[in-house]
């Protein structure tokens, strides 16, 4: 799995946030593995320690499994003044997950995240590549149902 | 060329897509179809049309009336009674004001002549507005040092917050004798509030492309990066294919119009930090790294991405440049301010009835950006505040209203242009609920390099926190302002630097909120 990544990219240490992006779209737990950074670390001949640095200092990345479906929330400012926290705990009961979590089904892991610019539809969030705007808690509720369907 | 008798411009971006456009233009087609009008008619996709919440909208030109919110079974209704019968159908338009304001934006526009007008997707739409004709005049007619010289006479400065003049930034660069060189555009947009960047790169990816090319030219670089978030899809997706059409009209790649001159553009995807839009740090994301910030000097022009001189501007910069190039410096000197000329793309947001996208002349006063672009405060409710500038911005009582929206002006007040984020807020908002949710922004954006920016802002959001919870004193208002003013001087990069102007403004102009929570 890593070779095929491996093969887009030249062994050159710029490339090291896109090959991180590609790992972790292809793991169905949205996250990047001990085991895919020590390879990365072979291909690239940089430390892991160096990897973990990158990995740990970008919010799109994770060390550890998350759900299929990875939510993240904005909380900037924007979106906090139309009602994003109210939205979020709506959000955590009806998943029954704190912020961070995964559901026990795997589906669903809660994050926030900093502005999406997408501030003239706050407040938003998205769900892996998906945007959605004008959130109301009956339209979170609605796109959770419609995302469950389809699993 | 056949000529139409009308032209529907059919809005796309993100939200549009999300509201189904797609299957309302195939619905404009087939209705278009059914009433024999396809040749009479040419239906055009566009980049939005600047007004968010409104699901998918289109209009009509020359009439310049536009529809909202449209569903799939409105089409067929807009066809017969306005494009066969020449009848506005008035219902499905959302109020005169906004006609009005359709009207009124598009005035005087700069950046965003095209947005909103042509398809973005189709690089001979940009030529048919006569595209690319700065670019040609500057291989053909100009030599770099003559750029440097024109973009410096314009007085064009950086619209990505700071406003560093782009001309002398470029006089920097142009003479260093190097290898390579780099134009690193900085789309990394974080500043919350902020889409300013986004939307011009949906709505007109070429004349980024162009301004890139120009600054290129300038400074003698031979390869360009385009930093970008990973979560702006559509522009990534449009500024590929812009790159690639460019290529293939021989525009960009090697040897350009038979000059000698070779450039090559790259797209760079980040990875979600908000520090990265800070020039070092960005470069150093660039590289590889973690995205902190490096200290100057040396400055990134000299010494910048793999230690080779980089000019790093904003999209909003380098746009302006085709302007300023096609019709001269003279020319932009007669639009904006003394001290900074040309307009300012704004992005409103908050209690105002129109949020949405704007671009006014620079100089122009808060008050009438808020009631005429901004169609003025929503449910007829009045005006607290409004944070100019992002997170990074200040809070502007009602009597700050009729300041003028300039670089030199906001300055004497101690308040930032920044990046032109507008939040409005009306009477009934709170500041120690805003100022709170920007510290929490600040302590989680900080990048951890320095101290007082890393220590500062998780002493600053338990002070603000305690504040909050009813558990504040008088004290913690000027232990905020005292700590942040010590960040402000001593932290690396302009991150640690900023909580320093919200805090100060909020704190200064709304104490009566703070003191409320005391009780």
């Amino acid at each position: 799995m890593y070779e095929k990544i491996f093969n887009k990219y030249s062994p050159e240490k710029e490339n090291l946030i896109y090959i991180l992006h590609d790992i972790q779209d292809a793991n169905p737990q949205n996250f990047i593995s001990e085991d895919a950074v020590q390879k990365v670390s072979e291909y690239l001949k940089i430390s892991i320690s160096h990897i973990y640095g990158v990995l740990t200092f970008y919010s799109m990345y994770s060390t550890k499994p998350r759900g299929k479906n990875v939510i993240r929330l904005c909380e900037a400012p924007p979106c906090f003044l139309k009602g994003s926290e109210r939205i979020l705990k709506n959000l955590c009961k009806i998943l029954n997950v704190k912020v961070g979590g995964t559901t026990s089904d795997g589906l669903f892991t809660v994050e926030l995240c900093a502005c999406l610019g997408i501030c003239g539809n706050a407040p938003v969030m998205m769900i892996n590549e998906d945007v959605y705007g004008d959130l109301t808690d009956e339209k979170v509720e609605k796109i959770i149902t419609e995302i469950k369907g389809r699993a | 060329m056949k000529f139409y008798r009308s032209h529907v411009l059919v809005a796309i971006d993100d939200n549009s897509l999300k509201a189904g456009v797609k299957e309302i233009e195939t619905q404009l087609r087939i209705e278009l179809e059914k009433n024999n009008l396809t040749d009479e008619i040419k239906v055009l996709e566009t980049g939005g049309l600047s007004y968010f919440g409104t699901g998918v909208s289109i209009t009509i030109l020359p009439d310049q009336i536009t529809y909202l919110n449209l569903k799939k079974e409105d089409l067929s209704e807009i066809v017969r009674e306005h494009l066969l019968k020449g009848r506005v159908v008035s219902h499905l338009i959302l109020n005169t004001t906004l006609t009005n304001k359709y009207n009124f934006n598009y005035k005087n526009r700069v950046v965003l002549e095209n947005s909103g007008i042509i398809n973005p997707e189709n690089i001979e739409e940009y030529l048919g507005t006569g595209g690319y004709e700065a670019w040609e005049k500057v291989l053909t007619k100009m030599k770099p040092t003559e750029v440097v010289n024109e973009v410096k006479a314009s007085g064009l400065r950086g619209r990505g917050g700071a406003g560093f003049p782009a001309g002398i930034k470029w006089s920097f660069t142009a003479p260093l004798r190097a290898k390579q060189k780099y134009i690193v555009v900085n789309a990394d947009e974080g500043e919350p509030g902020t889409f300013k960047d986004r939307l011009i790169m949906e709505g007109d990816p070429h004349k980024l492309l162009e301004g890139i090319m120009i600054a290129a030219y300038a400074v003698g670089a031979s390869k360009s990066y385009i930093y970008i978030r990973g979560e702006y899809k559509l522009c990534i997706h449009r500024l590929e294919l812009a790159i690639k059409q460019a290529n293939e009209y021989g525009i960009l790649g090697k040897n350009i119009f038979g000059s000698g001159f070779d450039l090559e553009i790259e797209i760079k995807i980040g990875a979600g930090a908000y520090i990265c839009g800070e020039e070092t740090a960005l470069i150093e994301s660039m590289e590889g790294n973690r995205g902190t910030p490096r200290s100057k000097p040396p400055f990134p022009g000299v010494e910048g991405a793999w230690s080779k001189p980089t000019v790093v501007n904003n999209v909003e910069t380098i746009a302006n440049v085709p302007s300023i190039i096609k019709n001269g410096a003279d020319w932009y000197n007669t639009i904006g301010a003394k001290c900074c000329r040309g307009t300012k793309v704004y992005t409103m947001m908050g209690d105002v009835k129109l949020p949405g996208l704007c671009e006014a002349e620079m100089g122009t006063s808060l008050r009438t950006i808020i009631n005429e672009y901004g169609g003025g405060m929503r449910e007829e409710k009045s005006f607290k505040a409004a944070l100019v500038g992002g997170a990074a911005g200040v809070f502007l009582p009602n009597d700050m209203l009729d300041v003028k929206m300039d670089f030199s002006s906001l300055q004497e007040y101690g308040a930032v242009l920044g990046s032109g984020a507008i939040l409005v807020m009306n009477e009934d908002a709170d500041l120690v609920e805003m100022l709170w949710s920007i510290i929490r922004f600040f302590r989680h954006e900080s990048c951890g390099k320095c101290n007082p920016c890393s220590n500062g802002n998780t002493v600053l959001f338990k002070l603000i926190d305690g504040i909050r919870k009813g558990k504040g004193k008088e004290a913690d208002l000027d232990e905020m302002v005292r700590i942040s003013e010590v960040m402000n001087k001593t932290s690396f990069c302009a991150l640690g630097q900023s909580p320093y102007m919200p805090i100060k403004s909020a704190i200064d102009n709304f104490r009566i909120d703070f003191l409320a929570r005391m009780k």
